[in-house]
């Protein structure tokens, strides 16, 4: 079925919103009423229809909207995008499986034609109908890698493996919570977690280490992450703070439906056939609070959830200035009664 | 998880390539193109030998963008525990069999300015795949071949046809030839990664060389694989599962855990790759390390065991499995 696409925008006048089929497949990140911290690693296979996971590369009615704004992002800071000389190999790598997915999902919008090395994409929400030789970077109006994911939603990272670590060497990162692909270019697994509260003493991040060296071929794996934003604004970037960090001082107990978003990163983990490098996809989806609420379940295990979290994390997420109006106005719409086990709603 | 997903395969051809040496191609049964795989990458080929499942790891040979077969040299290894055996002696063209989706331990260092490969017999199988790839990437590469005889060695002669003399060098033992390491290690550009595959002496000699030549250690690279050896019999407890597995003369544990019907994972069943890595337990008795993934300090622990290739002595080991 056709996806319509919406024109809104997410800066300025913010007029992203989600249409009701929209909200229904949210991936929602709590499966229960407390936080609790976990690696939650799970394969990444097609899931349910008419949920995020019934394609591993998923388009969404915001597509149009959300490669617009990476345009505008990109035309202010070129930086967001960069790859190291070496990752051309991953870079060919992550345009077939971006074309693959989304022409095998969306065929109605997306068709990819093999001829050998001579590719033929077309991309109609985009009106992009290209020819190119794949491998030959010159037969593309960029490189490989910039072309595809300026046609794809969620950010991309290109990590390379040596020296039994994992190295930032390629990325196109528009969307990001707050972190900055210009300084963790070049850096290793280690280096760019340092700043994480909590996860150390663990030893998450060496566990997490060894699962991610031996990531296979065929079998890509997911996991969630999730933070809140004032405004529906996908570019919360360390460069671009001053427009987005004065926005948390806004939220007042009238305009909490309106202005806090859960953030919802689905990351997903894919091992590079010919370069043998990982793709980060980290997909962004944000929704308002008022239309949470429009999820009976999710209207009451919100407020849980966000009176359960740690002092460290509220800190670390950047929600300490609102989090006490959100819980009040949640509250609202907590009835009290239980809710089912999963995320999906009942 | 137990290892990478499997993929049912026809054997289109068993090519005798020299004495004791014979190469094998295995196309889809459903006749769609294999995954693209990197040079250096090995799959596990599982052998059904009357029911019980042998799993070996090969390396891909054949050009990694030519998905069309995937080619795997096997040698018939003297005193083998069974895998090489049953390649040569029991499978033939039309056999259907399985292989895992391609896994890559030995991945070429992609900023390298050159890529200097030194191979020593049936170690030259992973080279034939990054040769193909370095070429169609035009990237810098040169290949040091060490051989007993010429008669029992495998490709020379289509490499030497194929790169040219310039970028091919062949030193026979039985013609007196040997591998001018020193000089090898100190002509070279600055940016070479070096790679070397083939017996386990020869592997440290040109790792040592090139630590004492000076090299960085992460210009060094070296794909190993241990077999398991065989031992003495013994039992294991998996308490998770509350299962009792004999470990028999030949099997390894991990196949022997495989068989009692508890899944276990691994990646490269050689010890080299950290997957199958298992908690010990309770361990009254002596633990024979044989895998190089975990460091001496871990092995004197006896906390952890790599249980593709390790054994164990004693009274009882329990494993959390
Ligand atoms: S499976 Fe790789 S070390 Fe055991």
């Amino acid at each position: 079925m056709a996806i319509a696409f919406k024109q809104e925008s997410f800066r300025d006048d913010f007029s992203y919103r989600n249409s009701p089929e929209n909200i229904s497949r949210f991936p929602f990140p709590f499966d229960r009423d407390e936080y609790m911290y976990s690696v939650n690693m799970e394969p990444h296979v097609r899931g349910r229809p008419g949920t995020v996971f019934e394609n591993l590369i998923d388009v969404d009615e915001h597509y149009v909207a959300e490669m617009h704004d990476r345009m505008l992002v990109l035309k202010e800071d070129p930086l967001r995008y960069q790859a190291l000389p070496h990752m051309m190999n991953a870079q060919w790598d992550t345009l077939e499986l971006l074309m693959e997915e989304q022409a095998t999902g969306y065929p109605e919008h997306f068709t990819l034609t093999r001829n050998g090395d001579e590719w033929r994409w077309v991309n109609r929400p985009l009106g992009i109908d290209d020819t190119f030789t794949f491998g030959d970077v010159s037969t593309l109006p960029c490189e490989p890698f910039e072309y595809i994911t300026r046609q794809a939603q969620g950010d991309f990272c290109i990590v390379d493996q040596r020296d039994g670590n994992l190295w930032m060497d390629a990325g196109m990162v528009t969307t990001q919570a707050d972190w900055s692909l210009d300084f963790d270019i070049g850096m290793n697994f280690m280096e760019w977690h340092g700043p994480v509260p909590l996860a150390h003493q663990a030893g998450v991040f060496d566990r997490a280490l060894k699962f991610l060296l031996n990531l296979q071929q065929g079998k890509p794996t997911r996991r969630f992450n999730w933070t809140m934003t004032i405004n529906p604004r996908l570019d919360t970037s360390p460069e671009n703070y001053h427009k987005w960090g004065p926005d948390r001082t806004t939220v007042t107990p009238e305009n909490v439906a309106e202005k806090v978003h859960l953030r919802v990163e689905l990351q997903s983990l894919w091992r590079l056939p010919r370069s043998n490098a990982i793709l980060f996809v980290i997909r962004c989806y944000l929704m308002n609070m008022g239309e949470l609420v429009t999820v009976p379940k999710w209207a009451r295990r919100m407020p849980r959830v966000l009176r359960t979290l740690p002092p460290e994390l509220i800190d670390y997420k950047g929600l300490t200035r609102y989090r006490e109006d959100t819980i009040n106005w949640l509250s609202k719409y907590d009835d009290g009664a239980p809710t089912s086990p999963g995320i999906f709603p009942d | 998880m137990s290892g990478g997903r499997e993929i049912p395969v026809r054997v289109t051809k068993v090519t005798p390539v020299a004495e004791r040496i014979k190469r094998f191609r295995f196309e889809r049964l459903d006749g769609k193109p294999l995954p693209y795989f990197s040079g250096g990458a090995h799959v596990i080929v599982s052998m059904n030998d009357f029911g019980h499942i042998r799993r070996n790891a090969y390396s891909l040979m054949s050009p990694p963008h030519d998905c069309a077969a995937y080619e795997i040299s096997v040698l018939h290894v003297e005193g083998s525990r069974g895998g090489s055996t049953f390649m040569h002696e029991r499978v033939k063209e039309g056999d259907e069999m399985n292989v895992s989706y391609p896994v890559n331990l030995f991945q070429p260092d992609w900023r390298a300015r050159k890529h200097l490969l030194i191979a020593g017999g049936i170690g030259i199988t992973p080279f034939m795949a990054m040769m193909e790839q370095f070429t169609r990437e035009g990237a810098n590469f040169e290949l040091h071949y060490a051989m007993r005889t010429r008669d029992r060695s495998a490709y020379w002669k289509e490499l030497a046809e194929r790169y040219g003399s310039q970028r091919i060098k062949i030193y026979c033992d039985a013609e007196g030839m040997t591998m001018p390491l020193d000089r090898l290690l100190d002509s070279q550009l600055l940016g070479t990664h070096l790679y070397v595959c083939g017996p386990s002496g020869m592997i440290d000699g040109v790792l040592r060389a090139g630590m004492e030549a000076g090299w960085p250690e992460q210009n060094l690279h070296s794909e190993r694989f241990l077999s398991s050896l065989p031992g003495k019999p013994f039992t294991v407890e998996l308490v998770r599962s509350g299962k009792t597995v004999r470990v028999g003369h030949h099997e390894s544990m991990l196949e022997a855990i495989e068989a009692a019907g508890v899944d276990a994972s691994f990646l490269c069943r050689g010890g080299a790759c950290g997957q199958c890595e298992t908690e010990v337990v309770n361990c009254d008795g002596k633990l024979l390390h044989h895998d190089v993934y975990l460091n001496d300090e871990e092995k004197a622990a006896g906390r952890k065991v790599m249980i593709c290739v390790s054994r164990f002595e004693g009274k009882t080991l329990h494993l959390d499995l």
